[in-house]
């Protein structure tokens, strides 16, 4: 059983919902990444959602698109994650990582180099946001190989079919897009997730994430009731950004601590 | 033979092209697919279509014979297609006449688009105009300084242009922001793209709607020459001009096909906009599979052109297919020499050309002194120079 799902599954029982933060690898600086993701979980984090910097992030607002920026400032790329995930596991060897990028990093360097480097890092799960199912089915195939889970996005747009043809490729869980818009946009509309959640569920055991306009504490509450999973992306990166160097650590964990709280 | 056939039904050419976006927009191409596949054959949508490029673009443009042009280089004849006779003044327009007729049939009240040169925006800008759509175009800030006269043409016509301060300021940024655009107003829009790249079925659709220039063409040389030329030289940045020439030409085999980019200062001192020439690898971005210039963690890595409407880091789909199966080849000139041929037409022809088409001039000069003075090299005159005014006086220290 891979971590994800193992966690999940503790949570299910203690009757729990996962928080997932997002952050970018190398946002504010490379050298502050593994000591945040520390704190992160030291605050509530149940697994973490490690963002690769890429310069042309389509899906992403404005927030997370600095973040990238940020990042690239520092030449932050894959290698340097892979090397962030290792220092993560060094001290931490319980809590899933999840890498979020675009598929481009990942094809530069090779789809089989690319899974073997996550393996040997500890990665847990993977999502692509460029890569829907029917363009990525060597890598899933490759990803599964390596009890690497496949974690797909779903949206507001998708229809039966589709949702029916994604989860036959997901593991780990499936992550809905809560909202027609790009990472950090306007606030959610929860009836609508709620509707769509429903229907997801009753197609599959995967747990369902929901992510992409968790705004606050108040919204974090609102998407848990309704969902397995809670990610905090932009309002997070939004955190980092407004921070310096000497109260990072304690906003971030402040945040996270808020959020906890909420979700509970 | 087989008949040339692509893409495929799931948009590849080869290894080439696909649908890579984000899930939210799948839907809304699946939707986009279907309502072309409706109409690409429909007798009604024929006639609309064919209607508003006769009476609105202009077409046919002509094809003229650079005689003094030909002479002065020596070589081969140089023969022009005048898209640069259209109706705003480039053969964006075939393009945006066609995409707007579909979106009024889906009903979607907005337009969007991307922009580099400006060209497509105000072919967009002018076909929203004219079917009363709202109309939204994305353009790079440093593209909206170097195009001031195409930026004021957009807002004369009604539309907003948004400069996009992201990344590296020009083409790519603007396709970036205007895929954002989509994602979150898709119900109410219809993303307008430019060029032959995007996911599927844009690269198929963008090539089709320009056909019409190699159709035209191919009828006119023989009527004109009785005889199709040795070769058709167009430039390529997103690569939308030179699919629409060189598709109807790819089946006869004699007829070469060249296809010229922006080398910039100079492919060896990296800043170009040269993928295909400078051997870049292959990449996924804004949508499809292409060769794309990256460095080695994947990093989409900043281009420079004179021309903005070559500055783009990628290219279509279809032109890596046909780089591969070498049926097409790819040159590259610099700023330098596409400068020289811009003002080379302007003395000897009377034609300002636009500088992304002095590219396919530059190189057809080269290749015409190759070549006997009964061959015939046909180049896609794509567009007219009005809008470089601005950046060629600057060049030359002219304050205007």
């Amino acid at each position: 059983m891979s971590r994800i799902t193992n966690t999940f599954k503790t949570l299910k029982e203690k009757n729990k919902k996962a928080l997932i933060p997002y952050i970018t690898a190398g946002d504010p600086h490379p050298d502050l990444t593994v000591s945040m993701m520390h704190a992160l979980v030291d605050s509530g984090a149940d697994m973490i959602e490690l963002g690769i910097p890429f310069s042309d992030p389509m899906a992403d607002g404005p927030t997370i698109q600095r973040a990238s920026e940020r990042a690239l400032a520092h030449h932050v790329g894959l290698s340097h994650v892979f090397k962030m995930v290792k220092a993560f596991r060094e001290k931490d060897t319980q809590t899933p990582l999840i890498l979020m990028g675009y598929a481009n990093p990942i094809e530069a360097i090779g789809v089989e180099a690319f899974v073997e480097r996550a393996k040997t890092a500890d990665v847990d799960g993977i999502i692509t946001v460029d890569y829907p199912p029917e363009e990525c089915v060597q890598f899933t195939k490759l990803l599964k190989e390596k009890n690497i889970d496949s974690i797909f996005l779903l949206s507001p747009t998708s229809e039966l079919d589709r949702v029916k043809l994604i989860i036959e490729q997901a593991s780990g869980f499936l992550y809905y897009v809560s909202l027609k818009g790009v990472t950090g946009a306007a606030n959610i509309d929860i009836e609508q997730v709620k509707s769509k959640v429903g229907m997801i569920r009753e197609l599959t055991d995967l747990p369902i994430g929901v992510g992409f306009g968790v705004r606050d504490a108040a919204t974090a509450k609102e998407v848990a009731k309704i969902s397995d999973a809670v990610v905090v992306g932009s309002r997070m990166v939004q955190e980092i950004e407004n921070s310096n160097q000497d109260n990072l650590i304690q906003n971030i964990s402040k945040l996270m601590e808020e959020l906890r709280e909420a979700v509970n | 033979m087989q008949p040339y056939d692509m893409p495929d039904e799931k948009g590849h050419f080869g290894q080439f092209g696909g649908v890579f976006v984000a899930e939210t927009l799948i839907e809304a191409l699946s939707e986009l697919r279907a309502i072309y596949e409706k109409y690409r054959h429909d007798p009604d949508f024929l006639t609309e279509l064919h209607h508003d490029l006769k009476h609105f673009v202009g077409r046919p443009s002509p094809i003229y014979h650079a005689k003094r042009w030909s002479d002065r280089v020596g070589g081969a004849q140089i023969y022009l297609k005048r898209e640069d006779l259209n109706h705003t003044g480039a053969h964006k327009v075939n393009n945006t006449v066609g995409q707007a007729l579909l979106a009024k049939r889906m009903g979607k009240p907005r337009i969007i688009a991307e922009t580099g040169a400006g060209q497509h925006g105000v072919a967009t800008a002018t076909i929203s105009a004219r079917l009363g759509l709202e109309c939204v175009v994305y353009m790079g800030s440093e593209d909206v300084k170097r195009q001031a006269p195409n930026v004021y043409r957009m807002k004369l016509l009604g539309a907003t242009v948004v400069p996009v301060e992201s990344g590296s300021k020009t083409l790519k940024d603007a396709l970036n922001e205007a895929m954002r655009d989509w994602v979150t107003n898709i119900s109410t829009t219809f993303y307008i793209i430019g060029t032959v790249a995007g996911p599927h079925p844009y690269p198929m659709m963008v090539r089709d709607f320009n056909s019409v220039v190699g159709v035209e063409c191919k009828m006119q040389m023989n009527e004109m020459l009785g005889r199709q030329p040795d070769a058709v030289v167009a430039c390529v940045g997103g690569g939308s001009n030179a699919m629409g020439i060189f598709y109807p030409y790819i089946d006869l085999r004699e007829v070469r096909l060249i296809g010229v980019e922006a080398a910039g200062h100079g492919i060896e001192t990296g800043k170009h906009a040269a993928p295909l020439t400078a051997n870049s690898p292959i990449g996924v971005l804004h949508g499809n599979r292409t060769y794309l210039m990256q460095n080695e963690e994947g990093q989409i890595i900043e281009t420079h052109s004179i021309s903005a409407g070559l500055d783009y880091p990628g290219v279509g789909p279809e032109h890596a297919w046909l780089k591969d199966i070498k049926r097409a080849e790819y040159f590259a000139v610099t700023d330098t020499e596409a400068l020289d041929a811009f003002h080379s037409l302007c003395l000897t022809e009377g034609i300002i050309p636009a500088l992304e088409t002095s590219h396919a001039l530059a190189y057809a000069e080269k290749l015409a002194k190759t070549m006997k003075p009964d061959q015939v090299i046909l180049v896609n005159l794509s567009g007219r120079g009005d809008k470089d005014i601005n950046t060629v006086a600057k060049i030359s220290n002219i304050n205007l």
